[in-house]
């Protein structure tokens, strides 16, 4: 069952009076379960292409269906209601909010978003710290562990409000190979215990194979995997 | 609601100098408004007291049209006798009134035998004078009880520096002459009770007598009286009480067609309403200037704020926070600044009033020496104060959190 579909999307910028593509034509199903990957060069196209999937940017051309929303329509306020309803995030730089401990950074978006009493909030938080491997971690603040174990607080900041469908951008960019398959393992991992679909781009020649599903991306058009990733295996 | 602002705490916490300074000026700001309230205020209210108290009353009322023609003193708009009658019934079943009295004002000439002089005079009923002017005989020169009449029938109060110019002294006899409204001239001789003086300082040309004693010298019959003198009882606004006294007499209409009665308060016939309006401007113009620093400051903090956490703001609305809960929370932020300088603000302007008062400074004012200056300010203009102050953070936390929560996550995450 796809719980993403593009249908015909194009995004242009336009600087001065010269009109830049960044996507042509991206006709795409994603089912649900999978744990997908963009593989590309960087200013292919991959972040706007998740920007548009995360209803954080809306495509000059086409359609896109999320979760069965239409969601290149939505205005603001309905378009960060989706996402919080519908989506978690993971950055490349982790972003996690530095004054808060990990425990709060996970707490977060159930408090901004979803209306759970306290209780309820630590059962969820005190899960997925568990799930990530993070528990012994939760009063820590973000500045006083490693960058492994924020891009995993991340992981279930992402996972925290039970979202469809997770998008990571570029998300072990920042790590080490060891660290990076370990966060591969650990998106594997709670696919498999959550039944959440995964997207994350990356031209990370190390990690592309762990993915169930790679959709290669060059000026802004999908290209055969096949042949991309030969070339990343070649250069792996 | 709670976690926002405990989330805005943080937030603050993360650049505590920032935090300290801006919090520091807003003391600064609020401390010197208390201050300053407190000493100008509780000056304005000790100098209304004294004048009230020793010569003009909280309330006057009159005929209608008396105060116009106040400089000539006129004899032919004094209340007649049944009026008087009635307006005592009134004052009599009105709740905010402490106590009356009732004056007779008119001009007369002051002679010692060798010399003669014009002179102002306030007939009154010692009793019921003192009652509502109850530090009336603070202005007699030399000491005097304050339980016992300022004076009795056959006795006159003059005023200090006449009395210095033509050489009286209390116990000499004068011969006041007054003119009744008919024209015709009458004299009587009184014993000299005591000199008197303006509260402002020398110059009044003022002096009391018995009501008795004006009613012969005026050939005036019956219980005719210029003005009454009001007291209101304590913590009674004046205001108030004039405006329902006003109601009260509004059925006591002249043959005119027009209210036959006129209620003033003090300010009305006190050239200190002036000065008072003055330090009432000067207080206005300090909380004013504390208003600009209190909005100054903290937008320049919170728009710093916001340039640095652009980042964060992707962020948090990414995941889905919605645009007003952004807003909240950097208003929430910068109300917990104003409310963090409020709170050192108000604890430290009142902990300096709390010590001048113990420190009992004296000053002069006019004829008043040795007054005690103990300041005081009402919890009611501490909650305006803080009020303000937190109206005013929030404010200028606004327009940087609007700003915030305006951003277009895609555009904010990518920001370097």
């Amino acid at each position: 069952m796809s719980l993403v579909q593009l249908e015909g999307i194009s995004k242009s910028y336009t600087l001065g009076e010269v009109e830049i593509p960044a996507l042509t034509d991206i006709t795409l199903d994603i089912d649900m379960g999978n744990l997908v990957t963009f593989v590309g060069p960087s200013g292919s196209g991959k972040t706007t292409l998740l920007n548009i999937i995360g209803c954080m940017d809306k495509p000059s051309a086409g359609s896109v269906v999320v979760a069965s929303t239409r969601i290149d329509t939505l205005n603001r306020k309905q378009a960060a209601q989706f996402r919080g309803d519908n989506l978690g995030f993971i950055f490349q730089s982790f972003n996690l909010i530095p004054v808060l401990s990990v425990f709060e950074n996970v707490e977060y978006p159930l408090i901004m978003i979803k209306k759970e009493s306290a209780a309820a909030r630590k059962e969820m938080v005190m899960k997925l710290l568990d799930a990530v491997g993070m528990t012994d971690q939760a009063q820590k603040l973000p500045d006083q562990i490693s960058g492994g174990q924020r891009q995993r607080v991340a992981v279930a900041r992402a996972l925290v409000t039970n979202p469809r469908l997770v998008l990571a951008d570029e998300p072990t960019a920042n790590l080490d190979k060891k660290t990076a398959l370990d966060v591969l393992s650990l998106m594997r991992e709670m696919r498999d215990q959550y039944g959440t679909t995964f997207i994350f781009s990356t031209h990370d020649p190390r990690i592309v194979e762990h993915a169930d599903i790679i959709h290669g991306i060059e000026d802004g058009k999908l290209v055969p995997h096949s042949q991309f990733s030969e070339g990343v295996k070649s250069n792996g | 609601m709670g976690n926002i602002f405990k989330i805005a705490i943080r937030n603050l916490m993360r650049y505590k100098r920032r935090t300290v300074l801006t919090s520091l000026l807003i003391v600064i700001g609020v401390c010197m408004v208390v201050l300053f309230s407190g000493l100008a205020g509780s000056f304005k209210s000790m100098m209304i007291g004294i004048i009230t108290d020793s010569s003009i009353g909280h309330l006057q009322i009159h005929k209608k049209g008396y105060v116009a023609s106040i400089d000539t003193l006129p004899l032919n708009m004094n209340m007649k006798p049944k009026q008087y009658g009635k307006l005592t019934e009134v004052l009599d079943n009105n709740k905010g009134i402490e106590a009356y009295a009732p004056r007779i004002k008119f001009g007369a000439m002051l002679s010692n035998y060798a010399e003669s002089t014009s002179v102002k005079l306030s007939a009154i009923d010692p009793t019921q004078e003192q009652r509502v002017c109850t530090a009336l005989y603070t202005r007699l020169k030399g000491k005097h009880d304050s339980t016992k009449p300022i004076l009795k029938p056959g006795e006159v109060i003059i005023p200090e520096r006449i009395a210095k110019a033509m050489k009286i002294k209390p116990g000499t006899p004068v011969v006041l002459v007054g003119t009744n409204k008919d024209g015709s001239v009458n004299g009587m001789e009184f014993i000299v009770a005591g000199l008197i003086e303006d509260i402002l300082g020398p110059g009044g040309k003022d002096g009391y007598m018995h009501i008795n004693d004006a009613r012969k010298l005026l050939r005036i019959k019956g219980s005719e009286v210029t003005e009454v003198v009001l007291r209101v009882k304590q913590g009674k606004p004046f205001k108030k009480v004039a405006m329902s006294l006003k109601s009260d007499l509004a059925g006591f209409i002249n043959k005119k067609g027009k209210p036959a009665f006129e209620v003033h308060t003090w300010e009305k016939l006190s050239p200190f309403s002036n000065i008072a309006g003055m330090i009432d401007l000067m207080i206005i113009t300090v909380k004013i200037i504390m208003i600009a620093i209190v909005l100054i400051s903290i937008l320049n903090v919170m728009l710093m704020s916001v340039f640095e956490r652009v980042r964060e703001i992707g962020t948090i609305a990414a995941m889905g926070t919605l645009p007003s809960k952004i807003l909240a929370l950097f208003v929430a932020e910068g109300f917990c600044l104003g409310l963090i300088g409020t709170a050192a603000g108000l604890i430290l302007g009142v902990s300096g009033l709390a010590l001048v008062k113990a420190l009992e400074i004296n000053f002069e004012f006019g004829r008043m020496k040795g007054l005690v200056l103990r300041p005081e300010i009402n919890p009611s203009e501490l909650a305006i104060i803080g009020i303000i102050v937190l109206f005013a953070s929030a404010l200028a936390a606004f327009q940087p959190a609007w700003k915030a929560s305006k951003m277009e996550p895609v555009d904010a995450l990518g920001h370097v």
